[in-house]
């Protein structure tokens, strides 16, 4: 029987990740910097909560501090993959490497990274299974508010996820309304659009796109975290965080770089990611692979029906991908 | 009354690698005055004036502002210091509305209500027209241009430098501007215009600075001077400044276009019932507000633009028609008809900026030779001769062209569609962002090839030069025709009314 109150709830957990991947590439585009390091940047952003949450439960021996296993796995998660984004700044913005080479790069790095130290790591627990398991901490991060299950389907739907469920949604709202509302995201996307009009009006083109990349970089780290402590459950396989990356980087394109439409796209991705395990496919796993393939191809439609409208708006920042050389004749 | 000096540059040099731009320039822009800076292509002005700008720094110098030293190091720092600068290639952000541009970079909260109230202000006091809340890419040029004004005197700028404003504006709109900055220079601003046009300069400026090769070469009072001294000063030795216009000798018809309508790819029209005839020995002139369908003119001719309807009949010495629609461009390049197209990027058609004189050269003629192995001594001799003929200053043949200045790329440009001995010589803005004296070498260069029986079709955005220039001028306006009138009795009002309005607005 086909469940859909669990079905939205699975959609928005698996949506969540890509919402704070798309939420920070978003941002981080908008400064005109194509980050293609997403992917490895939530690896980088998982692998780095999870090595601050082994070592506080290996010191803590079982008696955990509820803020202290949250907050030490959110700091480290935060500071690893903001080192991504400042690596990522230094190449493109300083050193002017190309952005698509440097992104590439920066995703297979982080992919090693993870898989490097989740390597590691299992070594030091000595576990029998190529998996580390911190569901003491993941407890932590899953807490939701305790009256929701006695609220039925409305409880269920809306009020059953962890408070990093509620922060992503919350963050790309935030995001949304200073991009469109405020000064800052003004002068952001005119140096997106053309940095050279906006370094002549006296805006520093390289200041905002290294604060808008090593932000953005943030927010898509924080998916990793979620996706480890929350949606499975403190578990740390290698390579567990597959295709969610590119994913991300999709949801930017089919939400036209607008982070507050990308609350519910995440959501309605996420329902195409699980949705091959409700569509009856019988025994034929080639069948389920070509369900997988859906969100992409859901974003490819989109991609045709925008540039068919072809309206100035919807199209990407202007310089996406270009670097700055404010000397250059 | 005595003047009071805005702005003392003194000693200023700045170098690009190892060519000195700028070399101990010395220049004084007072308060009340619209002050032309004048120089060939790379003589440095646009390099003098970003430094005042912010965008460069200079290397040894120094700047006074109200007889105080600075250090510019950005442009935010100029805003600062009342200076504002109207680039040549327009600072706008393209999806942004006029007043989002125009509050740019500025600090404190973001209210556009207020700003836009600002705005009105600006345009009363002055005489601007500007929707704030138009978006850039539905602006015409004078539009996007008038919005830079009104946006360096938003930041109360009282120091306004212009580079080349009117190579865009119709002359209507040329004169509303002028308009305008004559009445900012009444307000006691200090105005700085950059431009090639001798008649601006004379109509418009209190005073002229000159430059040559970065070195500052004098200044004087606009009513103590003409058109010839400055030309002799900007060149440093004496310059012919007549466009010759020979009689044209036998002309036949060589092309005849009738009833042309193109739609481009988005299915707007472009052209529209198109009809006219160019005759061989002749030049005929193509004016109208760009955009017009000059383009679209051209490229059909050339074989390059799908036709809707209509004919475009190529015509032999003995009268006999040829139809070109449906010929493919190849085709129609060997029966002589040539097309030179200089686009504002000077680079993006016809020559490949990576590839040196001789491999451009190559472009042209590499079909001609069967077999597998190219020809590659003919192109090199082809380039050693264009660059002796049209005095083209490089390094040598192997010189990427990229790395030329805009003039000498022109020149290999138009000298090559020359030398493949044309019947039909298509060249829209083959002078665009020339100085004047490269400017004369390529209208020598149109005129012989008028003189050897060639039908010249030039598309030109300077109207003084058409009319000196040209036997017929075709008037589009819009994609039609507005008129075909004859160069050497119609006067530059007529011209550009009937620019801006189907047959002048008399039909």
């Amino acid at each position: 029987m086909f469940d859909l109150t669990f079905f939205i709830t699975r959609a928005v957990q698996q949506g969540i990740p890509l919402l704070y991947g798309s939420t920070g590439e978003t941002l981080t585009e908008k400064s005109g910097n194509l980050n293609l390091g997403i992917p490895g940047v939530m690896y980088v952003g998982a692998m780095s909560g999870v090595i601050g949450a082994f070592f506080y439960e290996q010191s803590a021996k079982g008696a955990l501090n509820p803020v202290l296993a949250v907050l030490i796995p959110l700091l480290s998660c935060l500071f690893g993959s903001l080192c991504m984004g400042l690596i990522y700044s230094v190449l493109t913005v300083s050193l002017r490497a190309n952005q698509n080479v440097t992104g590439l790069a920066l995703t297979t790095f982080g992919v090693g990274f993870g898989n490097f130290f989740g390597g590691a790591l299992i070594k030091l627990a000595g576990s029998d299974v190529p998996s580390i398991a911190l569901s003491a901490t993941s407890a932590c991060f899953k807490r939701s508010l305790p009256f929701a299950s006695k609220l039925g389907w409305f409880g269920q739907v809306f009020l059953s996820y962890s408070f990093l469920a509620y922060a992503a949604v919350i963050i790309s709202l935030l995001v949304a309304y200073v991009l469109k509302r405020t000064r800052i995201g003004l002068h952001l996307r005119a140096v997106g659009e053309n940095p050279a009009t906006a370094d002549a009006a006296g805006i520093s083109v390289g200041r905002y796109k290294y604060w808008a990349t090593c932000i953005g970089s943030m927010i898509a780290g924080l998916g990793g975290i979620y996706y480890v402590m929350d949606y499975a459950s403190g578990v740390w396989s290698n390579d567990g965080f597959g295709d969610r990356g590119w994913l991300a980087i999709a949801l930017v394109i089919f939400t036209i770089w607008r982070p507050n439409v990308g609350v519910l796209a995440s959501f309605l991705f996420g329902g195409l990611y699980i949705l091959h395990m409700y569509i009856p496919s019988g025994m034929n796993l080639a069948t389920k692979e070509l369900y997988k393939m859906i969100p992409y191809i859901v974003t490819l439609v989109v991609l045709v029906v925008t540039s068919m409208r072809n309206k100035r708006e919807n199209l990407p920042p202007q310089s996406l991908g270009l670097s700055y050389f404010r000397e250059e004749r | 009354m005595e003047k009071v000096a805005a702005v003392k540059m003194r000693d200023i040099t700045k170098s690009f690698g190892s060519v000195k731009a700028n070399d101990g320039v010395w220049l004084d822009i007072y308060k009340g005055e619209i002050l032309a800076l004048l120089g060939e292509n790379g003589s440095g002005k646009t390099t003098l004036m970003n430094m005042l700008a912010g965008i460069y720094f200079p290397d040894e110098g120094k700047i006074l502002v109200d007889d105080r030293e600075v250090v510019i190091r950005s442009p935010k720092d100029a805003f600062d210091l009342g200076i504002g600068m109207i680039h040549q290639h327009f600072k706008l952000v393209d999806v942004l509305s006029a007043a989002e541009n125009i509050i740019l970079g500025l600090e404190g909260k973001l209210d556009l209500k207020a700003a836009k109230e600002k705005i009105r202000a600006i345009c009363d006091a002055y005489g601007f027209e500007v929707d704030p809340d138009q978006k850039i890419y539905d602006m015409s040029v004078s539009q996007k241009q008038t919005v830079e004004i009104v946006k360096v005197l938003y930041r109360g700028a009282d120091i306004l430098i212009l580079d080349e404003p009117t190579a865009v504006l119709t002359p209507q709109e040329t004169d509303k501007l002028f308009a305008v900055l004559r009445n900012m220079r009444d307000d006691g601003k200090a105005i700085v215009i950059i431009t090639h046009k001798m008649h601006e300069v004379e109509e418009l400026s209190d005073r002229v600075a000159v430059l040559r090769h970065g070195q500052f070469v004098g200044d004087m009072l606009t009513k103590d001077t003409d058109a010839q001294e400055m030309t002799n000063m900007m060149v440093g030795h004496p310059v012919v400044l007549n466009i010759e216009r020979p009689e044209p000798k036998d002309p036949k018809p060589r092309i005849r276009v009738e009833g042309l309508t193109v739609r481009s790819v988005d299915g707007i029209l472009k052209l529209d019932d198109v009809s006219f005839t160019a005759n061989s020995g002749e030049i005929l002139g193509v004016a109208g507000i760009s955009g017009s369908g000059q383009k679209e003119l051209l490229e059909a001719i050339a074989g390059l633009q799908p036709v809707e309807k209509g004919s475009i009949s190529y015509l032999e010495e003995d009268g006999t028609p040829e139809e070109l629609i449906g010929k493919d461009p190849l085709s129609i390049a060997a029966m002589g008809v040539s097309l030179s197209f200089v686009p504002e990027d000077r680079l993006g058609m016809g020559l490949v900026g990576n590839m040196d004189l001789a491999d451009n050269m190559m472009l042209r003629s590499f079909r001609r030779r069967k077999g597998f192995f190219t020809d590659r001594k003919s192109p090199h001799d082809l380039a050693e001769r264009v660059v002796s003929d049209l005095e083209v200053v490089t390094p040598g043949i192997a010189t990427p062209v990229r790395r030329l200045s805009g003039g000498n790329v022109q020149k290999v440009l138009v000298g090559r569609e020359i030398a493949a001995a044309p019947t039909v010589l298509l060249t829209a803005y083959a002078v665009r962002g020339l100085d004047i004296n490269s400017s004369y070498t390529i209208y020598d260069l149109i005129n012989k090839q008028k003189a050897a029986g060639v039908a010249v079709i030039y598309v030109g955005e300077d109207l003084d030069v058409l009319l000196e220039l040209s036997d017929r001028i075709l008037v589009l306006c819009g994609g039609k025709v507005s008129g075909i009138v004859d160069g050497r009795r119609t006067s530059k009002r007529e011209v550009g009314l009937m620019m801006t309005k189907l047959g002048g607005g008399r039909g």
